[in-house]
């Protein structure tokens, strides 16, 4: 029987982090589910794979110039880490925040972007909009560097306002004007040169220079602004202090972060607690973490309703696989093909379709995207030499007492080791068909590859296609 | 299913890396091509003369005898103004008719959308290659991907057949139970059961294929190959899609652009005869294009990042001629360097979606651009 709190346990652990094999799950279990929270929310050192031990394999992600490399570079961290949610809470404001490689040419910059999202993802909402505004590759992308006292370019501004904290209906046009001309003078040093070399995709005679943000102040419109109501010389910092005191930015951030951490679908349980994340934003000073906190205890996250209500993002369901089946915790030759598999399935990381980022929820699906995830899950869950497939293998003989599992133990003990995952009836019942197919398995002294390890392997092949395990 | 058989159908082979215009087409009578390409020319005497002004680059073989029928199109100074010289972005503006901002849509993807609103054929759009290249992608436009075609589908590693297929079944049943409650569960068996019935019909292609063709063992060719076998198993594609790389040629241009063409033109010659074997010559149209072409001067082993391109039109309904002038190579007509293009893509996407797929193009290209007529009418 599959207790309450192990199941709770993994569904915290899919949004917190990409999943749990059961070992792990185990060590949160002991933690208790509260200070399983903190956990999460406070990372200590990752653990992840080091960049020396990276860089013996890989000279693409020593440099980190282009993109498949440096994507991979991201996806090796997300395997190997043991604070996942400093990995997640990155993604999150990569799939908000969407920079992307096309106009950049600029993956180290890229990824310092990443790495500023695992510093200060989790910490002030005020502070994060700051470093946002400041950060060169979202400076390039959304055409900054452009943007002076003398002629404004609007890009920022809006986008600023639209698409990162407030959302649109909540200011008007001039709102928009005035807050793009508070950001003149926010660039990038070298900004002329740079900008051509990223049109360029110019890698002479430097490689690919990190850029650094600079403020310009003879390039910075001084002029007193009106913005949503208030009036002053305001600079950027000016703008960002107004934007954050809005009930408008609580909500936007409160429904943000609920959709991809809670569920897909706000119902009326979901606004709930939208309600008290928004109470939390302003309680606690614009604190992400607690808003975070707020929403992992509330009644609705931990009810059966927010269980499987997520569709897998491409990300999810690569990594969640891989840190399942225990694979490439060390460098492996050829790890681009498999970060790229995440783009086949429609997301490619520091490559999002455009600055609204990517379409979640039920329209990551499609028949093609579909069929990349079944055969990415199902071939990683299905080597029984992988070290995550023998732990559960190892685990199944365990339980079963005599090595002997009858068909329905198989088929339940398999859900419940890659999840547990809950399935309808129908699912339950093909998958004990199919273990039927050869009887009772007898796992007494099995060996490496043999057949009783093979049945096991066909066994989670199955489950891991199964429409459930598409979900989070 | 509905029925759309025997349309019209578009076949796009995109030469990824920015293939060099200038010794694709090359204008061998100007001397400046010889000053400005030192070392990355190709010589006077090789070239495969077309007009006494340009010629094609001496691997273009198939491509000239094409061209002498009358089926080849040469859009010169292809491009759009602003060129940028990032392959990714570049690309990206090819791929969404969006030169000024990060289109969200790829124009095919729209293409495809307005041939099948309702999403009736998984198949009627299909890349030949892993992932989905933008051009095709477009929310709530399903598009098939093929890696391989002869082993495409669900579950392709596992080798064992009697243990697939009944893999298979269980994954039918899973997916294709009755629809319950749960919309996310509905939706994701239907999409399970698209994909799976898009890979049967897929499956059934080539036993319906047979010609006397044969292709390179290359791997263009082999893509070629099963987009002919796709669009004569007549399952209603419209768009089916293919890449070559990589044309990005900085060092060691020469060898490497030969045997680029060489694929290309081999590849492209045997559709043509296959398309011709089954009398079905007018029914398909072959749009090559590339993101930029080349910098004018070479850099004495290869050539860098550039803009002005040049695009083909192949087939048996297009109307074979120049299209364009080739821009000039005097100093003061370049661009920092470069060609300067004097034909906006869209214009060709125009052409291609009014007179060869029946779409009204301005929505799609995102404006109105005034048609070459690259279509016999």
């Amino acid at each position: 029987m599959i207790s309450n709190d192990t199941s709770l346990m993994a569904h915290l652990l899919r949004r917190a982090g990409f999943g749990a094999s059961r070992d792990e799950l185990e060590e949160y279990l002991e933690m208790g589910y509260d200070g399983a929270v903190e956990a999460l929310l406070n990372p200590s050192d990752p653990g992840n794979m080091p960049d020396d031990l990276i860089r013996r394999y890989h000279v693409e992600q020593s440099e980190l110039r282009d993109l498949a490399g440096s994507a991979a570079y991201w996806m090796y961290r997300m395997i190997s880490t043991t604070s996942p949610m400093e990995e997640k809470i990155a993604l999150f404001w990569h799939s908000l925040f969407a920079t992307g490689y096309a106009k950049l040419n600029q993956a180290r910059s890229l990824l310092n972007q990443v790495d500023m999202f695992r510093r200060s993802g989790l910490e002030n909402f005020e502070d994060l909009l700051l470093e946002l505004s400041k950060d060169p590759a979202m400076i390039l992308w959304l055409d900054n560097n452009e943007n002076h006292g003398s002629a404004v370019n609007e890009n920022y501004g809006r986008e600023l306002l639209e698409l990162f904290s407030m959302g649109i209906g909540n200011y008007t046009e001039d709102d928009v004007k005035e807050c793009a001309r508070a950001f003149t003078g926010w660039t990038l040093g070298n900004a002329e040169y740079m900008s051509i070399r990223a049109a360029k995709d110019s890698i002479w005679p430097y490689g690919r220079i990190a850029w650094h943000f600079e403020y310009r102040n003879e390039d910075h419109d001084d002029g007193e602004k009106t913005f949503l109501g208030e009036t002053g010389r305001f600079n950027g910092e000016d703008i960002i202090a107004i934007i954050v005191k809005q009930e408008s930015t609580a909500r936007f951030l409160a429904t943000r972060l609920f959709e991809f951490f809670a569920a897909d679908e706000v119902t009326e349980g979901g606004e709930k607690v939208i309600h008290e994340m928004m109470a939390t934003y302003f309680s606690s000073g614009y604190q992400i973490r607690d808003m975070l906190r707020t929403m992992f205890h509330s009644g609705y996250f931990k009810s059966e309703a927010a269980r499987f209500a997520r569709v897998k993002a491409p990300a999810e369901m690569v990594v969640g696989a891989i840190r399942m089946a225990g694979n490439y915790q060390n460098p492996a030759l050829g790890i681009e093909k498999v970060s790229n598999t995440m783009l086949y399935m429609g997301q490619g990381l520091l490559q999002p379709p455009s600055v609204e980022g990517w379409h979640e929820g039920l329209e990551w699906i499609n028949s093609g995207a579909l069929l990349e995830r079944v055969n990415f899950a199902a071939k990683e869950l299905s080597d029984v030499k992988s070290p995550g497939v023998r732990s559960i293998i190892d685990r199944l003989e365990a339980s079963s007492g005599d090595g002997v599992l009858v068909p329905s133990d198989l088929a339940d003990r398999c859900l419940d080791l890659l999840g547990p995952i809950q399935v309808s009836d129908e699912t339950r019942s093909v998958l004990v068909d199919y273990a039927s197919r050869q009887g009772d398995l007898d796992l007494t002294g099995h060996q490496l590859g043999d057949e009783a390890e093979q049945r096991v392997g066909n066994m989670l092949r199955l489950v891991a296609a199964t429409k459930e395990y598409q979900l989070a | 299913m509905t029925t759309t058989r025997r349309e019209k159908s578009l076949i796009v082979i995109q030469l990824t890396g920015g293939n060099d215009y200038l010794n694709t087409v090359v204008p061998y009578e100007d001397g400046r091509y010889y000053d400005h390409r030192s070392t990355v020319n190709i010589p006077q005497e090789k070239v495969i003369p077309v007009d006494g002004q340009v010629g094609f680059n001496p691997s273009m073989g198939p491509i000239k005898t094409l061209w002498d029928e009358g089926k080849v199109a040469v859009i010169n100074g292809i491009g759009y103004q602003t060129p940028n010289r990032s392959h990714f972005r570049s690309m990206d503006i090819w791929h969404t008719a969006e030169p000024d901002s990060i289109g969200r849509e790829g124009w095919l993807g729209r293409a495809i959308r307005d041939i099948d609103p309702q999403g009736d054929n998984v198949l009627t759009g299909i890349n030949f290659g892993r992932g989905l290249p933008r051009a095709l992608g477009c929310p709530g436009v399903s598009v098939a991907s093929v890696g391989d075609l002869a082993t495409y589908g669900l579950f392709p590693d596992v080798r064992d057949e009697e243990l697939r297929m009944f893999t298979l079944e269980a994954f039918s049943r899973m997916y294709g139970g009755a629809a319950g409650g749960d919309p996310v569960l509905n939706f994701l068996g239907q999409t399970g059961q698209d994909a799976l019935h898009g890979a049967d019909i897929l499956r059934t292609a080539p036993a319906k294929y047979s010609s006397s063709v044969e292709y390179a063992p290359n791997s263009l060719a082999q893509n070629v190959k099963a987009i002919s076998q796709v669009f004569h198993a007549d399952l209603g594609s419209r768009v089916l899609y293919t890449t070559h790389a990589s044309f990005d040629t900085h060092s060691g241009e020469l060898l490497t652009h030969a045997k680029l063409w060489d694929e290309v033109a081999g590849a492209v010659g045997c559709l043509m005869d296959d398309l011709e074997e089954h009398g079905r010559e007018d029914d398909a149209s072959i749009l090559i294009f590339s993101e930029f072409g080349r910098r004018i001067k070479d850099n004495g082993s290869g050539s860098d990042h550039g803009s002005g391109g040049v695009a083909f039109l192949i087939g048996g309904a297009v109307d074979g001629g120049m299209y364009g002038e080739y821009p000039s190579l005097a100093e003061a007509e370049q661009l920092e360097g470069d060609l300067r293009s004097n034909n906006d893509f869209r214009s060709v996407y125009t052409d291609i979606l009014e007179d060869w797929m029946g779409l009204d193009a301005a929505p799609i290209v995102n404006g109105q651009f005034e048609k070459l007529n690259l279509f016999r009418s």
